[in-house]
């Protein structure tokens, strides 16, 4: 049987305030434990929450971005329920209204068509503490700096068929909140991190399966995987003849597998109510135009801009400004290196993104800035060097040896141009292989190659390639 | 509208309370009595009613986003009955 | 000097007549003396209060004193004191020693008034009675055999008996003005978002408001001075500009427009309560008031919408009560599900609990829309009520309670019983406006409490309506017969 893969995701994306959503401690990472943890995120008695400023804005930025309906009156509501995480016993979180309403996106998976994608609705809420499980005598240990940290939640329809759709749309959304500098995209620390809804169904059914929820998948990789075994094991179980239950999941990287999150306790109540400590949150369209002001760039608006004045093609494009920070280097490097912005593209994509993958390094750690590799393509722009050389320019520069200018100073590797001093070296070139002369000018043509490769050997790949092919064409043809 | 046993028990269990066993029936009673109090609000017509969560017709007020608070574990931690290490202590979660 | 008013104490403060030392040495003494009797405090925080004391008398003599330096004064244990045991009347929090300030209290203490210690209450201010307190029931000064109401119980019965010239007290359905109708004081509940929240320990967070209880309406006005404020800590807190309270106290009251429901003078009214009610608005129409015979409809339904928005928000506000970080913790749990269950199972007592589950039922799944966006709809209908009565009078007056105080034990067992004796105060929460009771003379040598209900944030209006009934009689001077 044909099955129909049915996934929606929920990102969690934690805003990048100073202070947490409700109260006004630091929201830095890394601090020893709950020294960030103040009266309000303890939960104390008496204690009230006050909303912050800018996780509004950063939430109404998201909305306009995917070109959703800003909710001019939304409401935080208690979602109830006991964990020792959760200090007040409830989490502070929207429901039924949240800020941000329908809105949506395009992704695009590489040899495939673009799809657009749905977003539900994003909202505001609070983030949870950290239970840390090694053995403390049989005890967990409970740190709550993390709790109270704002939270955008990102919902999507379940419109993606594919464990790569739905890579690609989470690759797209934070790319996007990086763009807006709402959000550090840092997975490691969790800063970004997603649940998946995964159902199965005949193809051409049009109701949704029995999904599971597959929690907390903070990688890219991992999305992939776990959806990807989920769906595996959904479709083994119902072509055994078995049902699939609705259940919350749980990935392990380290088994590659899913399993069920058992609880002993009841099926979940949330009791949601709105949180009488919390007014109404009033957005009106004044606002909303000036966020919308200060929206920077999107990715599409730039992808769009890079194909149209920068000449690149819509994959190159795609890739080039997948994240705000690759997409910054390209356009440095295309500065410096001054035209002809497919070779910086075809550069950046090749050597330099090949470099960074096999040291496991980011654009933001490239030992390469964009200054310097902008410097090298100008020479090989204004022809001080070949593309060739370039590449051992490159590597030097890679290895700290200072600025392409500098290499190919010390190193030599300037061109040689000097037309009299190519027609040397062909001379001695022809004077010493008669046999292969003879052959090329009885019609071996192959043996160009040959010639261009002695050529080049002589000069240690110094001679430009255009004045070789030349000046040899005209000295065989004797 | 009463509730039996079986609601208390699994109200006790979302609330998180131990009730002892002996007293299950006075919650009962006293439940039910009091559920059949706040029946009344069934008289009434509300169809077309806006629900009132508050008493003030105000807006939420926004914080500037400034940290205020300093580092105070020692003093909060001195009310907790278990900590190690900075950590609250509770008996083993497992997920 | 015990029986005098603030406004009186302040100027004997001011004169040297006393200080402020001498005034909490008293007071301290008439609490070691009587408090082992009515039980009003749960704390006393004596060393505090004489160094709290000697501070205000260097601050009489240094000129920058306000009408409050040193006061002593008490406050409801619901209220978060540093360094202080806060327990809000449960052994939940028997040992919790409060780590912050709350904006009331903390004004308070900024204003030069000296705290004597922490009144006792009905545990997390719920009940009518104050026999719900994990420390024990508290007596009525005018009858021990009887209870002072409740929850601010303890702060009532302390001025009432002369052991604190005044206290705060906090009122989510009545908590402030059937206590002060019980033991003939002067409890003012202002309007929701008045006095900041922050602090005082919640029990349904779209109901509770702090409030005064003192002798007259003239130290009401007072202590509002201090209270009454916008604090950036509690949303609910509103942005309104602070009236001098005492200004307005000695404006006439001729032409006033006063509404008296139909519905507060039914049959459920006692009716020696009923004549007191009577005898205090020909009192006011002497001083030139008009009264009018006005509806609110909905009135019956007060108490059961109540019950169902109270015990919601308390069910999920005392969630944070489980055994982790602060309060008390079972022992030996054996896993989580033990520790938050027993924790919570023996630091509740039995109202808090029954209140817990009733909130838990009202909100799970299945019934949210039948009971709590109904209260909801209610609610409103409860306001409009209100708002339509305003459009054509300026207070609105009846009782404060249906009885007078009742026998210690009588209701205890009977939860519904014990609601009913908020029936007249608890409409004014759901609503938010602020109301008053004031003495207004005895049945069988127990206090009744007139109940004058004002407008959104015409606190003002209230204080100078009390005062001027205050001007003609003298109930509100009257002293129980011990404590005199």
């Amino acid at each position: 049987m044909e099955w129909e893969i049915v996934i929606g995701l929920e990102i969690h994306a934690q805003l990048a305030t100073r202070s947490k959503i409700f109260s006004g401690a630091s929201t830095a990472y890394g601090a020893a434990p709950n020294t960030q943890a103040c009266a309000v995120d303890l939960g104390l008695p008496g204690v009230l929450p006050v909303l912050n400023r800018e996780a509004v804005r950063m939430a109404v930025k998201f909305g306009l971005a995917i070109d959703a309906q800003i909710t001019p009156r939304s409401v935080f509501a208690r979602k109830n329920y006991f964990y020792p995480d959760l200090p007040k016993g409830y989490q502070i979180s929207q429901f039924e209204l949240p800020v941000v309403g329908v809105g949506q996106l395009e992704i695009q998976v590489e040899g495939e068509a673009p799809r657009v994608i749905g977003v539900t609705r994003a909202h505001l809420e609070e983030d949870a503490g950290k239970s840390l499980h090694e053995d403390f005598h049989g005890s967990t240990g409970i740190d709550l700096n993390r709790a109270g940290t704002p939270l955008l939640e990102i919902v999507s329809e379940p419109d993606l068929r594919s464990a790569r759709e739905a890579v690609a749309y989470m690759k797209k959304i934070h790319s996007l909140v990086q763009y807006l500098e709402i959000c550090d995209g840092n997975m490691q620390e969790g800063s970004f991190r997603c649940d998946a809804n995964v159902s199965v169904r005949p193809a051409g059914e049009t109701a949704l399966g029995t999904r599971s929820e597959i929690k907390n998948l903070n990688s890219f990789r991992f999305v992939e995987r776990a959806i990807n075994i989920e769906v595996e094991r959904q479709i083994d179980l119902i072509e055994g003849g078995g049902k699939v239950v609705q259940e919350t999941r749980l990935y392990d990287s380290d088994k590659d597998e899913t399993r069920s999150m058992r609880s002993k306790e009841e099926a979940f109540d949330y009791r949601y109510f709105p949180d009488p400590d919390l007014l109404p949150l009033e957005i009106d369209e004044a606002y909303i135009e000036a966020v919308r002001q200060s929206l920077p760039e999107l990715p599409d608006a730039r992808k769009g801009r890079f194909i149209t004045e920068l000449g690149l093609g819509e994959y190159e494009a795609g890739v080039l400004t997948a994240s705000r920070e690759l997409a910054d280097y390209f356009e440095e490097a295309v500065n410096v290196a001054g035209d002809d912005a497919r070779r910086t593209a075809n550069w950046v994509m090749g050597d330099l993104l090949g470099a960074l993958n096999r040291a496991g390094k980011e654009i933001t750690e490239s030992p390469v800035s964009a200054e310097l590799l902008g410097g090298m393509l100008r020479r090989i722009n204004d022809n001080t060097i070949s593309g060739k050389i370039a590449k051992q320019v490159f590597e030097c520069m890679w290895n700290g040896e200072g600025d392409a200018d500098t290499i190919i100073e010390q190193k030599g590797l300037k061109q040689v141009t000097d037309s009299g001093a190519i027609e040397k070296i062909i001379d001695e070139i022809i004077a010493s292989n008669p046999a292969q002369v003879e052959q090329y000018r009885a019609g071996k043509d192959k043996l160009f190659g040959f010639f261009v490769g002695q050529v080049m050997k002589a000069t240690q790949g110094k001679a430009n390639p255009a004045q070789v092919n030349e000046l040899l064409k005209r000295k065989l043809a004797g | 509208m009463s509730v039996d046993q079986t609601d208390i028990t699994k109200v006790a269990l979302l609330a998180r309370l131990e009730i002892d066993e002996a007293d299950v029936p006075q919650y009962v009673d006293n439940l039910s009595n009091i559920l059949a109090l706040v029946e009344q609000m069934s008289e009434v017509d509300t169809d077309s009613v806006v629900p009132m969560a508050h008493p003030l017709d105000a807006a939420q007020r926004l914080r500037a986003d400034e940290v205020t608070e300093v580092d105070q574990r020692d003093r909060f931690q001195a009310l907790a009955p278990q900590v190690e290490a900075g950590l609250y202590l509770v008996p083993k979660v497992i997920e | 000097m015990h029986t005098k008013t603030i406004a009186q104490l302040s100027a004997a403060l001011r004169s040297g007549e006393i200080s402020s030392v001498e005034l909490t040495t008293l007071f301290l003494a008439r609490i070691k003396q009587h408090n082992p009797a009515l039980n009003c405090y749960i704390s006393i925080t004596e060393a505090q209060a004489l160094e709290a004391a000697a501070a205000a008398d260097q601050r009489l003599k240094g000129g920058d004193a306000t009408p409050l330096t040193g006061i002593p004064i008490a406050h409801k244990d619901i209220f978060c004191t540093e360094g202080v045991k806060t327990t809000c009347g449960s052994k939940m929090l028997d040992n919790f020693i409060a780590p912050y300030e709350s904006t009331c209290t903390a004004k308070f203490a900024a204003a030069g008034a000296v705290m004597l210690g922490k009144t006792n209450m009905d545990e997390f201010a719920m009940g009518s009675s104050n026999e719900t307190s994990y420390y024990g029931a508290v007596k009525n000064p005018w009858d021990q055999g009887r209870v002072p109401g409740g929850s601010s119980g303890g702060s009532v019965a302390a001025v009432a008996a002369r052991l604190a010239p005044a206290a705060t007290g906090t009122d989510t359905g009545g908590s402030i003005r059937q206590p002060a109708a019980l033991c003939g004081l002067t409890g003012l509940k202002p309007t929701y978002g008045r006095v900041s929240r922050y602090g005082m320990i919640a029990f349904a967070s779209s109901l509770d408001q702090a409030g005064p209880v003192t002798y007259s309406a003239e130290d009401a006005a007072l202590l509002m001075n201090v209270m009454a404020g916008f604090d950036e800590r509690d949303s609910t807190s509103v942005e309104r500009e602070v009236p001098d309270y005492t200004a307005e106290l000695t404006n006439s009251i001729e032409g006033l427009k006063i509404g008296l429901p139909k519905e507060y003078f039914d049959d459920g009214l006692d009716e020696n309560i009923a004549r007191v009610i009577e005898r205090a608005i020909k009192a006011y129409e002497a001083l030139g008031a008009v009264v009018k015979e006005i509806s609110l409809p909905n009135t019956a339904l007060a108490v059961p919408t109540y019950y169902v928005v109270a015990p919601a928000e308390c069910s999920t506000n005392l969630s944070r009560f489980d055994g982790v970080r602060f309060g008390h913790r079972c022992d030996d749990p054996k896993d989580l599900f033990d520790l938050y269950t027993r924790s919570r199972g023996e630091g509740f007592g039995a109202e808090v609990k029954r209140r817990i589950m009733i909130g838990t039922y009202v909100l799970s799944a299945g019934y949210y829309d039948a009971y709590y966006l109904k209260a909801q709809k209610i609610r409103r209908l409860i306001s409009e009520d209100f708002r339509a009565a305003f459009e054509t009078v300026d207070v609105i007056m009846g009782p404060t309670a249906p009885s007078t105080a009742f026998k210690l034990g009588e209701k205890a067992d009977d939860p519904v019983t014990m609601y009913l004796s908020d029936i007249y105060t608890i409409a004014v929460n759901m609503a938010g406006l602020p109301a008053a009771s004031i003495p207004a003379g005895f049945v069988d040598g127990l206090p009744v409490g007139l109940q004058v209900i004002g407008n959104y944030f015409d606190e003002s209006r209230l204080l100078n309506v009390a005062h001027q009934y205050q001007q003609a009689t003298d109930w509100h001077l009257q002293v129980p017969a011990e404590f005199q």
